[in-house]
């Protein structure tokens, strides 16, 4: 998939334009779709936090709410009923580091709605910038939004198990180092969330960094990677942007996680041999 | 979920002065290179020995049973930390390692659980500020120490600050130093009270003579499996001696160091098998060559003043300020602030100054303390820094009277204002089990959870209890220095009954003053049976001592077999401490038998350590 940055200013796109947005967009590219009302920007933090202010023009989509309807048709529902149609460029954010934004824009993506990108900031660090924010609660009229579910990002408990054995498929656990070295699934590499993550301009780090990162961990650009978490694919959703971001083309959540994988019964790698929590300050 | 990036931008800066140049102990091409090994090595072209040696003169450490993590240690030259510095190891914990970092002993920060493939990045950050790992492991010269008073001790004949980093830099990389026997520890001291100069292979002390600088320089000290107290190698060494003194002393042990046995390899063995006065004399000789044959260009690399604070802080007057509060004396009940004030604040020989002491748990820290704790140093410490302790807490220094109660203030925001740091409640313990090889306890966690009580007790409070110090360590090895604590713990297992057991062997008496004595072992107690012996030794102390006298005092007392009361020695203390370290049987109390932070049966797992590679 060849997304290009979209050219706003020498283009007159209407709601059927066909640019895709990055799967990072920018804060200047958003401030202008917002001008030319180009974007549905979808706010998933909780319901309260988007009453008392959120960017111009959001709607609300609390993550909560969007797990209860986890299906593609329940998906599909709620993209009609905030009026995104199958080419409404759509731009998510949160203020939970962009993990929230990651499995919204994930789940989006996985019921064919393709153009969906992440804002590159948090909300809080939008409102630390003085950005305009506005209070209304914004709605937009229902639209049509057609079903294709994308099966090549989405991975379930079978397919783990399947793939397991094969040398150039790697399952990647986002959690934290801890949390990893105390049960995983078995075979599966460490990439925290926080080592993709960002605390400078970006919610997440320069594709070069990444790059470099999986490179030392010996995962080529051409592997096919699959990310869990610990519950429901959030920290897994930011991981799996960052590693499409640093030019990884095959990545696929397994959205139900490692919380899925324990209820299953499914098989588990522990390391008991030291006392490591010990070490930690909190 | 907590939110673990930070994504608070803001830095304001206020009050604060200067910003120092900041010496540079970083080469960025040392990040590429080890990122090339560990390929290397993952590939099978480069064999695990040589890799290790590699890795460990890299400062990166195998962790306990899992060959692909590693502890990176990061040396801290002097002790001596900058704001940006401890944000930028904030950042590399919470990225690559467990989001904590740790303060060792000898003044390094050790982050832990690092996977191997990322420790060039860390190394490739720590760059970005100036910090290395290099020699930090390793045969090598280790991270050279300095009193973290020094600068402002009153005690102190001058500053031996730049000294240290002029010392340390010169070693570092230097090739008389890359292969040596075993690894190799310099420590300077301010006076003959603070800093490590005893248990050192060379420990310094800044003394003048004639008005001239120059150092009493200790040889051959150290802890260990066997541990020696340092000789002193003559009155005074001028400090245009300092450098030679220094390179005949480590190209003694290069030559004539034991490279066979392993166990026995640390200088101070050679020292006490060769005897004191041959060595002496053999240094001394020594000594005189290196000055003859020292190219100058090379001599000039040893450059005190480079390393000399430039900045204008402010002018020692030799008066000191008291503590603000207005009792002498705190209690349990006293107010938060006062008895953090009582027992986390000095002050210094500059009129007005204090030195504040943040007292961590063993030595962790998260990473959002550490952001916020540099942002106070920023707005608080006249010299914007920070110094790590071998207590394994951090001292800021050049902190205003007026601005101590906001210092206090922000660290209570974070969990960093707990009291104690400069009493008994600051507990030293090594990393243990959570991460060594080595490790036969949880020492670790033992420290915390004595430190947890002590608190809780307000022993911290009590000002006879002040001057003694508590150390545990994990292993014979002395990581934790339990051989210099007035109490000092070192763990082991022991069959008791049909069950094996953590238990700690006690040693009273040590001291790393310049008078200062190795502990005595005196028994053997159950892991889970430490805080009751600590507490019953305090009881009977209370009970027998006289007047005035100290817990650290009236226990050195009882190690020279001169008790006044009914307990005249070890003997007698020992034998009133039997029955509380007794267990039941398993069946009756298997929670006795397990170590801290665990539930599972205890099993004295180890496996190679790292130190003699």
């Amino acid at each position: 998939m060849c997304r290009l940055k979209i050219k706003l200013e020498d283009k007159n796109v209407d709601d059927s334009n066909d640019n895709l947005l990055p799967i990072i967009c920018t804060i200047d590219t958003l401030r202008t779709l917002i001008k030319k009302k180009l974007v549905r920007v979808v706010d998933v933090r909780k319901a309260e936090d988007y009453q008392q202010e959120h960017i111009p023009t959001a709607v609300s989509l609390p993550l909560a709410v969007l797990l209860e309807k986890d299906t593609p048709e329940g998906v599909v529902d709620i993209l009609e009923n905030l009026g995104i149609s199958d080419k409404m460029p759509a731009v998510i954010y949160d203020d939970t580091f962009g993990a929230l934004a990651a499995r919204v824009a994930w789940t989006f993506q996985y019921v064919g709605h393709t153009n969906t990108a992440l804002l590159e900031v948090t909300f809080s660090h939008w409102k630390n910038l003085g950005l305009e924010t506005d209070k209304n609660v914004n709605t937009f009229p229902k639209t049509q939004h057609s079903l294709s579910i994308n099966y090549d990002i989405h991975a379930d408990a079978s397919y783990i198990e399947m793939v397991k054995e094969q040398p150039n498929k790697i399952l990647v656990d986002s959690r934290e180092r801890l949390n990893f070295l105390t049960e995983h699934i078995p075979g599966a590499k460490n990439i925290p969330y926080t080592m993709v993550g960002s605390i400078n301009s970006s919610i997440l780090r320069k594709p070069e960094e990444i790059k470099r990162f999986i490179y030392n961990r010996g995962i080529n650009s051409d592997a096919e990677v699959i990310t869990y978490c610990g519950s429901v694919g959030t920290l897994s959703g930011l991981t799996y942007y960052a590693l499409k971001l640093a030019g990884v083309k095959n990545v696929k959540l397994y959205s139900k996680s490692f919380r899925e994988w324990k209820s299953l019964g499914k098989p588990k790698e522990e390391f008991k041999d030291a006392n490591y929590w010990d070490l930690s300050a909190e | 979920m907590k939110n673990k990036i930070n994504t608070n931008i803001s830095s304001k800066q206020k009050n604060v002065s200067f910003s120092k140049s900041n010496s540079k102990w970083s080469r960025e091409e040392e990040s590429d290179s080890f990122a090339q090994k560990v390929k290397l090595f993952r590939q099978g072209s480069l064999s695990e020995d040589d890799f290790r040696r590699f890795r460990l003169q890299h400062g990166a450490y195998g962790s306990r049973l899992q060959m692909n993590y590693s502890m990176v240690r990061i040396k801290i030259p002097s002790g001596e930390i900058s704001p940006e510095q401890l944000e930028k190891i904030a950042s590399l914990s919470e990225a690559f390692s467990i989001g904590s970092a740790h303060v060792s002993t000898r003044q390094n920060i050790q982050l832990h659980w690092v996977q191997l493939e990322d420790v060039s990045e860390v190394m490739r950050g720590l760059a970005e500020v100036g910090l290395t790992t290099r020699e930090a492991c390793g045969n090598t010269v280790r991270n050279v120490m300095c009193s973290h008073f020094a600068g402002v001790c009153p005690e102190e004949a001058f500053d031996a600050t730049a000294y240290a980093k002029a010392i340390a830099r010169f070693f570092i990389r230097n090739p008389m130093c890359q292969n040596l026997p075993r690894k190799f520890k310099i420590n300077f001291g301010c006076c003959n009270k603070h800093g490590l100069v005893r248990i050192a292979d060379i420990g310094l002390i800044p003394v003048i003579k004639d008005g001239e600088r120059g150092f009493k320089i200790y040889l051959g000290g150290g802890l260990g499996a066997a541990s020696f107290i340092g000789h002193l190698l003559e009155d005074f060494t001028p400090e245009n001696k300092l450098l030679s003194t220094s390179m005949a002393t480590i190209r003694l042990f290069d030559r004539h160091g034991n490279r066979e046995n392993m166990a026995r390899n640390r200088m101070r063995y050679l020292v006490h098998e060769m005897g004191w006065d041959k060595f002496q004399k053999m240094v001394l000789k020594e000594r005189s060559i290196v000055q003859m044959t020292t190219a100058a260009s090379t001599a000039k690399l040893f450059d005190i003043r480079a390393e000399e604070e430039t900045r204008q802080l402010p002018k020692t007057e030799y008066t000191m300020m008291k503590l603000p509060i207005l009792k002498e004396q705190v209690t349990i009940e006293s107010p938060a602030y006062e008895r953090w004030l009582h027992t986390n604040v000095v002050p210094q020989k500059h009129w007005g100054y204090f030195t504040v002491f943040v007292t961590l748990g063993a030595g962790d820290i998260t990473a959002n303390q550490l952001r916020v704790l540099a942002e106070t140093i920023r707005d608080f410490s006249v010299e914007s820094a920070a110094r790590n302790t071998p207590q394994q807490n951090l001292a800021i220094r050049f902190v205003k009277e007026n601005d101590l109660n906001e210092f206090y203030n922000r660290l209570a925001s974070v969990g960093l204002a707990n009291p104690g740091a400069l009493t008994i409640a600051s507990i030293v313990g090594c990393s243990g089990t959570t991460s060594c090889n080595l490790a036969i306890t949880n020492s670790h966690r033992l420290a915390k959870e004595v430190q947890h009580k002590f608190l809780e007790l307000g022993f911290d409070t009590d000002d006879s209890l002040r001057d003694s110090t508590i150390k545990i360590s994990g292993c014979p090895n002395s990581c934790g220095q339990h051989e210099i604590a007035t109490i000092g713990f070192f763990g082991g297992a022991s069959r008791i009954g049909t069950a094996m057991a953590p238990t700690y062997t006690m040693l009273f008496g040590g001291s790393a003053e310049e008078q200062g004595e190795l502990g005595k072992a005196i028994m053997r107690i159950p892991a889970k049976r430490v805080i009751d012996t600590i507490c019953k030794i305090i009881e009977i102390y209370k009970q027998e001592k006289s007047d005035t006298e100290t817990l650290k005092q009236w226990i050195n007392k009882i190690v020279r077999g001169e008790g006044t009361g009914s307990i005249k020695s070890i003997e007698n203390i020992k034998t009133i401490l039997t029955s509380l370290t007794h267990l039941p049987p398993i069946e009756q109390d298997p929670e006795s038998y397990r170590d801290y932070g665990t539930d599972i049966k205890f099993n004295a797992k180890t496996a190679r350590g790292e130190c003699a590679a």
